[in-house]
């Protein structure tokens, strides 16, 4: 088993969140892992990514190389595209459609969208409108990690057991909901690969 | 023994810890501030008692560490690249005192400037002051680097320089700490009390006994388990890793590389070792991230033996930090094709929160310098370096914590008029106040206006030195009170304040405007706690 992940958005929209809860899942599962995160100066409303890699082998480099990522997994549509040059030939893009516009030369995002649709394998979800379905606009992270699972060789109920872990302290009602929205990612994924 | 995921800077923040720390030391600087963060939030730290408060820069935290060593307890100094030229007065004759209690000074690189304004190499200090450099590899080695160097410095009676770079500090991986933390030492006085005392007479023995040392220092990097030569069939080539370049070389080759590698995490560097694995092979890369110091040492001036490349020939890139892909086309290894990014995707630079009161100062001051043009403005380091980016015109400068104050008063005493330094209230504690004194015995005109947020924000929302004393510290330097204004960093406020810098942009010597407002990143983590505390969770 190896999965390179990048996981991709913009300062603070908490996108660690999804790679603590991958990140207990990979160490319940004995595989090897390293996660590369961005911290510092970018933070504030920059772009920001995180390299994850797991294995069943030891992993080396904390950085993926070019053209060998299994899944871009972003939470903001056109930084999906900032990573496309580590995106391997058979990848996955898994994006969220809202987007964050907090420059004035964001591109329009029908451009965005058609660049995405271009990809061979992607999955774009509307992760904020399933969020508030669920009843929570605050679980669209976990949404789009419910969306990315089909791509990642992990047993689904090792990321659940990771999402009770992170987000148990904050009570039982928190967790149903995160998982809730785990598994409204997970089907939508499942019926529009 | 549970495997922790740890990020490498919390790795070495572990690794302090079950190495029988009495007390960390820190400035925050990227990347290296989540070591004393980690060791601030750890349960046994905080039952020990360990001291693990920030200081007000770098040299008062190296300085306190020597003393906590002089003392006979362990101490771990932390902080990034440039907080080291800070520091270098002290470090430098560290080096000459020696410790008695274990010292390491934990130092993380930003090649790539990731979030630094160089990329300087912190092993040339430890050449410099000729102490033993340690360059783990990968987490589990930060961890074990740091716990053991704390013995190593006691061995070998001497600080340990611990380098690091961005990409070890910010990547989680699984680290299996040990099972219990040695026990902190006891309150001990050197055995030698002229030890601590650099009088010429003095010093220069001590420095004889730091160039007898060599021999050791040298011994152990060529004993160390942590260096070492890893065997490869083909001997055409002998590749020379330092720290986690390693790591970048074996991802190119999952199944073993095909040459010899020679391991290095440990200076200096074995002669013996190097001389070892150089026989072994026809010619010679040396893979190492930032400066190439290895290279440098191995290249011969007149280009007499083996062949050696790296940095200074090209086959390596000179500035930046390194990546597996760098690697395989310096081994003219085929690596994977790859889409391009598509040129529709914009930059997204950082930016001033919603709501920060850095922004009030800087609508005010752009408003106030459309009179005088281009060219006034010193900035300095933190969120509000921002300030020189569009929208906003506030900064002409930006070179090293506290350079605001002096640079305005230097152009002043050149003639500039007017000469305005914009600062942050941390940077100003750390370094500014220095320069303010200056200003002030000489009537330098200046303006300096304290963008004081309550926070040190740009390194995630430290508390700041001298809360609420900022004034009286201007005050204390010598600026006349009625030359030293705080003002709510407000929209509200933004008639007043564009008055108050006019007025005193006229007044002939140095004044103070203080704009002030808590950082609204500070203020909701303050709430949230507060929540979290009133509601009895418990906060990791
Ligand atoms: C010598 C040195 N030490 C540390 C840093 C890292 N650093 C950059 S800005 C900053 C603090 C800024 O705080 P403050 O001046 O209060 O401004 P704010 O970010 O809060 O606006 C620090 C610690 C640095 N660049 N140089
Ligand atoms: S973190 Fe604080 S000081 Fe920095 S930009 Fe945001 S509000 Fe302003």
């Amino acid at each position: 088993m190896k999965c390179d992940i990048v996981l991709a958005g913009v300062g603070g929209q908490g996108i660690l969140s999804i790679a603590t809860v991958l990140g207990f899942a990979a160490l319940e599962n004995n595989l090897y892992l390293k996660q590369a995160e961005t911290h510092g100066m970018s933070q504030r409303g920059g772009a920001v990514q995180s390299y994850l890699r797991l294995s069943d082998r030891p992993v080396y480099s904390d950085l993926i190389p070019f053209g060998k990522a299994d899944l871009i997994l972003s939470v903001e549509p056109m930084e999906s595209l900032r990573y496309l040059p580590y995106l391997s030939a058979e990848g996955y893009v898994v994006t969220n459609i809202t987007p964050f516009m907090n420059i004035l030369n964001y591109p329009e995002i029908e451009l965005v969208m058609d660049e995405i649709k271009r990809l061979p394998r992607f999955v774009a979800i509307d992760a904020e409108a399933i969020a508030k379905e669920i009843g929570n606009s605050k679980t669209s992270n976990m949404v789009m990690l419910g969306a990315a699972t089909p791509f990642i060789d992990i047993a689904l109920q090792s990321i659940e057991h990771g999402i009770r872990e992170i987000f148990g302290r904050k009570g039982e009602e928190m967790v149903s909901l995160n998982l809730r929205a785990l598994h409204a990612g997970r089907e939508f994924a499942l019926a529009n690969r | 023994m549970t495997k922790k995921l740890l990020l490498g800077v919390e790795a070495i923040g572990q690794g302090a810890i079950d190495g029988g720390i009495s007390g960390v030391y820190a400035y925050p600087g990227t990347p290296s501030t989540e070591i004393t963060e980690y060791i601030q939030g750890n349960k046994l730290a905080v039952s020990r008692n360990i001291h693990r408060e920030w200081s007000a820069n770098e040299k008062t935290a190296l300085e306190s560490a020597l003393g906590m060593s002089y003392a006979g307890k362990r101490a771990i100094v932390c902080m990034k690249h440039v907080g080291l030229n800070v520091a270098a007065d002290p470090f430098m004759n560290a080096a000459m005192t020696g410790i008695n209690g274990g010292l390491i000074i934990a130092v993380a690189d930003d090649p790539s400037m990731h979030s630094s304004q160089n990329e300087q190499d912190s092993r040339y200090y430890g050449k410099f002051a000729m102490i033993p450099v340690l360059e783990p590899s990968n987490q589990q080695e930060a961890y074990e680097m740091t716990r053991t160097g704390f013995d190593l410095s006691e061995k070998l009676g001497t600080p340990v320089l611990l380098r690091i770079t961005t990409r070890l500090a910010h990547s989680r991986a699984g680290v299996i700490p040990v099972h219990s933390a040695t026990v902190e030492n006891n309150l001990k006085l050197p055995s030698d009390p002229l030890q601590f005392i650099l009088l010429p007479a003095f010093a220069r023995k001590r420095y004889q006994t730091l160039l007898d040392k060599q021999v050791d220092f040298e011994r152990f990097s060529d004993e160390s388990p942590f260096n070492g030569i890893i065997e490869g069939a083909d001997h055409s080539l002998g590749i020379i890793c330092c720290g986690i370049a390693l790591n970048y070389l074996l991802e190119n080759f999952p199944d073993g590389s095909p040459y010899p590698i020679l391991k290095i995490t440990q200076y200096p560097l074995s002669s013996k070792m190097v001389k070892k694995f150089e026989k072994l092979v026809d010619k010679l890369l040396i893979i190492e991230e930032g400066y190439p110091i290895v290279e440098e040492q191995l290249k011969g001036f007149f280009d007499y033996g083996k062949p050696v490349s790296g940095k200074l020939d090209g086959t390596l890139p000179r500035s930046g930090e390194l990546n597996p892909d760098i690697i395989a086309k310096a081994l003219h290894l085929k690596s994977a094709s790859c889409n391009a990014i598509p040129p529709l995707v914009a930059n997204r630079p950082p930016a001033l929160c919603k709501g920060c009161g850095h922004n009030d100062l800087f609508l005010a001051l752009d408003e106030v310098m459309s009179d005088y043009g281009d060219g006034h403005v010193f900035s300095d380091i933190g969120c509000y370096t921002l300030g020189v980016l569009p929208p906003y015109h506030s900064g002409n400068t930006c070179v090293d914590m506290g350079s605001s104050i002096t640079m305005a008063k230097g152009a002043a005493d050149a003639g500039l008029f007017p000469a305005i330094a914009v600062i942050g209230d941390s940077t100003f504690t750390h370094s500014g106040m220095t320069g303010l004194l200056d200003a002030v015995n000489e009537k330098s005109n200046i303006l300096i206006m304290i963008g004081d947020n309550e926070s040190t924000s740009m390194t995630g929302g430290q508390d700041s030195a001298a809360f609420g004393r900022i004034e009286s510290i201007c005050k204390g330097a010598g600026v006349g009170s009625e030359h030293i204004h705080v003002i709510g960093a407000l929209p509200k406020n933004h008639e007043k304040l564009v008055s108050l810098i006019r007025h005193e942009i006229d007044y002939q010597g140095v004044s103070i405007i203080i704009p002030r407002r808590e950082c609204v990143q500070k203020a909701a983590r303050r709430i949230s706690e507060r929540k979290k505390e009133n509601s009895g969770l418990n906060v990791l």
